[in-house]
């Protein structure tokens, strides 16, 4: 059986299914749920200043987007930090680590962007036994127009401010939580690690309407016919956040800095693919709100039978492993030639294909009366529309032009040499890209 | 084929081999990969689900269908097994649309419930189709367990105390085990000789040994495996068939449905089956539905389960009597056989028309009579010899809520003890309940 323990930031947990600073994270009752049915570690929701906490909004604080079968896909919500007075939640977090000792538990914190607030709070929460700190310098609705949240993260000379009042005022580690609301991730990771952050986690979410009223001409969640951006979560934003991931992940300056992935993770494949990115570990939310914490043991069980499988015997042998393959558009290889292939066992004939490609691609499918669909090669420029569009998985896959074979679309033999933007003899602006 | 079909009498050869390979072909038929998917896509993962709920066994359904939706069938087939270990066979028998699919949330929601069974067979499939055991045994404990029986709930009992590394012995009265999973159960739903398959599986855990041709007060008793035993599971199911006690009940011809459905599993070549032309089955269970079905199956021209009750009592599921009215068989209610006629071999029985008297079901003057070359019993079984000294309650072994009989060191479960609906998956969950109750006895006395 592979191991599923993990390591990051030098804090242990039983597997690395974190669930992220949030709702689900907010009291005692939930965390200990949330231990009870497995989950490795809990970025308690996020802690502000002693004194009398936000109020929320007592509407609706969250809007979402469904796929077909109203299946959720995407959920924003304009929900503060905790509502809870300090004390309360330091009270019921020095239990919960009392009673739980192999998970882990962090603290997220967010207060103003003052030294003395910050240096005062961090040693009292640390009495409360936690194993570290995540500060929050993502959360893009409410607090940040009180210069907090993502207001400081989308700074990244506040970043590296705060990062380093946090460390001189702990010897727990830091993990910076990071805003995907900018233009560049790679500026505010690198003003964390300036900052000395023992890690970084993201994404945080983004700024987001889900949806406009057509009735009252309100958008989405409506609090008495105004809206407001919430952040948003949920699968949908999964494809930002492993970019976000894998760009901190091979970028010079930020290498080898922890990450903690968010960003949408659902089943054991997404967190295997943050991990394989670079995350030393995961963090989830959204699907926790939408299934329940026992969601946990299909990650645990599919990582763990993937792992097996394929002969990780640890994270260590994971984590990290595709990023030497995340590269620039400059350097893909374009003497590598592909071709679609329709199984025609496996088609059902729907002729999304043919549509895709004729209406709106290179007209490489041809459609017989019969309704058979097959691939035109010399017209493929082999883009992966029909097989992104093709209701059956592996119906259509692409297959590989062997070094020597004749692509009919060019009328040219596919070369074995590698020729990519920089090399490549056809294009002209080769120099352009230096 | 035609002519043949129409021969009088109880004959074999009714139809050619390629028909009756057809007509016995799964009644559910596995899915593929991507029917796989598409089915488990349609689960909601609900909170304490009420298909959990409504399974005997409690299999953790939502986590397993998640597991298959995220392309772990494997591991979904361990969420099964681990509950379950008879969970390949019980996707195919269990009566889903009484239990897990009828409680299914997309059943309330569009009357169309997530195909669970099918979803269960496919994981299961996918591993045992692997040819590895998912359960290691746990290092002996030394203790010994006999294990009367060697159908459902007693190789669910065994398996489990296997695994806990108690050594078991069963005693199989047949030279074969798997129980009515073998012996009964109508051939379309488990097919390519599945039963056999899956008790063979069950045996890699190790650890347990059985002895086939030893039954209960013959070859064995109680007495003497209690002395050479650390304990005992009696799971010996139901031996007797109740018999309509009726004049003429001795003709040819007059048969129990039970031994015709376990001729029907033995068989190697169904064409060599006789089978009457004008086939009379008198029941309302699982057994006549099965008989009826099969002679149907066989060939035989006009098949009519006849049912003392009304639709509603029957106790075969709506699903059952819908598949055998679709399967050309003819369902009549509310009557009860009076007569066997026929002068050495059976041509017809008389039935009489039943009613409600002073709350007791009575047969009325109101008669009628259909011809028949072949009569199938179908109206219950019963235990087979036990000792004096165990204590029944009604017709079957008293057991309690953790499978202790009234003898210190006996256990019972399944069919031949009292509790459960006499169901494969009830017989499981019994024999796995009483494992780990004999399991913390025999470990506390150690």
């Amino acid at each position: 059986m592979a191991d599923l323990n993990s390591t990051f930031c030098g804090i242990k947990s039983p597997n690395p299914f974190w669930l992220a600073s949030a709702p689900p994270t907010d009291k005692e009752y939930n965390v200990r749920r949330a231990f009870d049915a497995g989950w490795g570690g809990v970025v308690w929701k996020t802690l502000g200043m002693d004194g009398p906490p936000v109020v929320n909004v007592n509407g609706p604080r969250y809007g979402a987007i469904w796929g077909a079968d109203r299946r959720l896909l995407g959920l924003n919500n304009i929900e503060l930090i905790t509502d809870r007075p300090l004390d309360v939640n330091l009270q019921e977090m020095t239990r919960v680590k009392r009673d739980y000792p192999d998970r882990a538990l962090i603290a997220s914190v967010m207060v103003p962007c003052e030294e003395q607030a910050w240096k005062e709070i961090l040693p009292k929460i640390a009495d409360t036994g936690c194993d570290g700190f995540e500060l929050n310098f993502g959360c893009p609705h409410g607090m940040a127009e009180r210069g907090m949240g993502s207001a400081v993260g989308q700074v990244p000379e506040y970043i590296e401010m705060v990062t380093r009042w946090c460390k001189e005022a702990t010897d727990l580690p830091v993990i910076v939580k990071l805003t995907p609301n900018v233009t560049n991730i790679l500026y505010p990771a690198e003003a964390a690690k300036k900052g000395g952050a023992d890690g970084v986690s993201l994404i945080n979410t983004i700024n987001s309407i889900t949806s406009v009223n057509l009735d009252t001409m309100s958008p989405e969640p409506m609090i008495d016919g105004k809206g407001t951006h919430g952040g948003y979560c949920g699968p949908a934003v999964k494809p930002i956040a492993l970019n976000m991931v894998a760009e901190i992940a091979r970028n010079a300056e930020t290498r080898g800095l922890p990450i903690s992935g968010i960003g949408g993770i659902t089943t054991w494949r997404d967190a295997a693919e943050f991990l394989a990115l670079g995350a030393g570990n995961v963090q989830v939310c959204t699907a926790a709100m939408t299934y329940g914490f026992k969601v946990v043991q299909e990650m645990i069980s599919g990582l763990s039978q993937w792992m097996d499988e394929q002969g990780h015997a640890s994270l260590d042998e994971i984590v990290g492993r595709a990023v030497p393959n995340v590269t620039d558009w400059q350097y893909l290889n374009l003497n590598y030639v592909t071709k679609a292939r329709i199984d025609q066992d496996l088609c059902i004939k729907c002729g999304r294909c043919y549509a895709a490609c004729e209406d709106t691609s290179h007209q490489a499918i041809s459609m017989s009366p019969e309704r058979v669909f097959d691939v035109k090669d010399d017209e493929c420029v082999a883009c992966n529309l029909c097989v992104n569009v093709c209701p059956v998985e592996n119906c259509i896959t692409m297959e590989t032009l062997e070094p020597g074979s004749m692509d009919e679309r060019t009328g040219k033999v596919v070369e074995e040499a590698f020729a990519d933007w920089t090399t490549h003899p056809n294009n002209p602006s080769a120099t352009a890209a230096e | 084929m035609t002519s043949s079909m129409r021969k009088s009498g109880v004959s074999s050869g009714r139809l050619d081999a390629a028909s009756v390979q057809s007509n016995f072909s799964d009644l559910h038929p596995p899915y593929d990969d991507h029917e796989a998917l598409v089915a488990a896509d349609r689960c909601y993962f609900c909170h304490d689900a009420p298909c959990v709920t409504a399974c005997p066994t409690s299999i953790d359904i939502p986590l397993f269908i998640r597991q298959i939706a995220t392309g772990t069938p494997e591991a979904a087939a361990r969420t099964i097994l681990n509950q379950n270990i008879l969970g390949g066979m019980c996707a195919r028998v269990c009566p889903t649309e009484t239990l897990c699919e009828e409680a299914c949330v997309r059943e309330i929601a569009e009357g169309k419930p997530v195909e669970i069974g099918r979803l269960q067979r496919h994981a299961t499939d996918v591993l045992m189709e692997d040819d590895t055991h998912p359960f290691t045994r746990s290092a002996s404990t030394g203790k010994t367990v006999a294990i009367v029986g060697a159908g459902p709930a007693s190789l669910a009992c065994a398996h489990r105390l296997a695994m806990y590394g108690h050594d078991v012995v069963i005693y199989e009265a047949r030279p074969k085990g798997g129980g009515l999973n073998e012996f009964g159960i109508a051939a379309y739903k488990s097919t390519n000789d599945f039963a056999k398959k899956e008790v063979d599986w069950l045996l890699k855990i190790g650890g347990i040994d059985i002895r086939y041709g030893r039954s209960l007060g013959t070859e064995i008793s109680l007495d003497n495996l209690q002395n050479e035993f650390d304990a005992v599971f009696l799971g010996m199911g139901l031996s007797g068939v109740n018999a309509l006690s009726l004049e003429g009940e001795d003709k040819n011809h007059v048969d129990d449905a039970v031994a015709f459905i376990a001729d029907l599993r033995q068989a190697t070549d169904l064409t060599t089956l006789p089978i009457g032309r004008r086939v009379v089955i008198v029941g309302g269970g699982m057994t006549a539905i099965d008989a009826g079905v099969q002679a149907k199956l066989l060939g035989a021209e006009d098949v009519t389960i006849v049912y003392r009750r009304g639709k509603d009592a029957m106790p075969a599921s709506k699903f059952e009597q819908d598949l055998a009215q679709q399967k050309g068989v003819r369902l009549v209610f509310d009557a009860a056989p009076v007569g066997i006629e026929g002068n050495g071999s059976l041509t017809a029985v008389r039935f009489a028309y039943t009613e409600q008297q002073d709350g007791k079901l009575v047969t009325s003057d109101e008669t009628f009579t259909l011809p028949a070359d072949q009569l199938f019993k179908a109206i219950g079984q019963t235990l087979g010899p036990v000792p004096d000294n165990i204590q029944l309650e009604g017709r079957k072994i008293a057991v309690d809520n953790f499978g202790r009989t009234s003898l210190d060191g006996v256990w019972a479960g399944g069919d031949c003890a009292t509790g459960g609906d006499d169901l494969t998956v009830t017989a499981v969950a019994e024999g796995r309940d009483a494992a780990e109750d004999m399991h913390s006895k025999l470990m506390g006395e150690g």
